[in-house]
């Protein structure tokens, strides 16, 4: 019996088990935190995204800001920025209403972790963007509207 | 593995602003190819960054993040001359990881 290839084979169904385990929950891939909020990433409408999110129903605040582009003329590249003031800032999320999935990214902020983070977004039509963010257990939020000129979508 | 990540770090009156670019395709799987076929998605999920082992950054992305994603964050502390380490993820299972030093 070929002893390297049964090591080989056992060595695959290891790992195809711990992905299996790892798409059930069980095991966070890479950093032992929460696995992908698939559900939230999924989500096909703001109100979906933000339940997924257990977001509730987010105040506006201005403490938050949404910076980016008032007209985007190429939907994929969108530069935007969150920043809170809000003390205990512990996630950032970015939402586009009229994409075809809402979340764009989510970011947790470990203590020390400033509430400020820029990052570029796809954006498939002019849409409403907000800025979610999670301060002392609430949720709150700010909300910008970028005209797009060419969609993104095909990018 | 993909190319090697792009990591400014500067830190400047005890904070440290971390800049990064990533080079991904950030397929959203919503574009078609020349045969009408479906280009299936593949983007980045997980993208993580550490400073001296401690986490400061924890980001899932979805497919809505441009093309070679950009990312620019600070977190309180870090010295010139220490590390942070950036690793990132994608719904095909390949990662990678870059470091760079503080200045």
């Amino acid at each position: 019996m070929n002893t390297q290839r049964r090591t080989i084979v056992k060595g695959l169904s290891g790992a195809a088990l711990l992905k299996v385990l790892a798409a059930a929950g069980f095991i966070a891939p890479g950093s032992a935190l929460a696995e992908w909020n698939t559900a939230a990433f999924a989500a096909k409408s703001l109100g979906e995204t933000l339940k997924a999110l257990s977001a509730g129903t987010p105040a506006e605040s201005n403490h938050v800001s949404l910076t980016g582009p008032d007209i985007a003329e190429n939907g994929a590249i969108v530069p935007v920025g969150v920043t809170s003031s809000l003390p205990n800032t512990t996630m950032v999320a970015i939402l586009i209403e009229k994409n075809p999935n809402p979340l764009a990214a989510s970011f947790v902020l470990p203590e020390g972790t400033e509430a400020s983070v820029q990052t570029r977004i796809k954006m498939a039509q002019t849409s409403n963007v907000y800025a979610l963010v999670k301060a002392d257990g609430k949720f709150f939020m700010a909300t910008r509207e970028i005209k797009v000129i060419v969609g993104g979508c095909g990018a | 593995m993909g190319n090697p990540t792009k990591i400014r770090a500067t830190h400047k009156d005890g904070v440290t602003e971390v800049r990064v670019s990533i080079s991904h395709e950030m397929e959203t799987g919503q574009r078609k190819d020349a045969n009408g076929a479906v280009v299936p998605a593949w983007f980045i999920t997980e993208f993580v960054a550490r400073h001296n082992e401690k986490l400061v950054l924890h980001s899932e992305f979805g497919t809505a993040v441009s093309r070679n994603p950009y990312l620019a964050f600070r977190f309180k502390g870090g010295s010139k001359g220490d590390k942070v380490v950036v690793s990132w993820k994608d719904n095909k299972g390949d990662s990678r990881t870059d470091e760079a030093v503080i200045t």
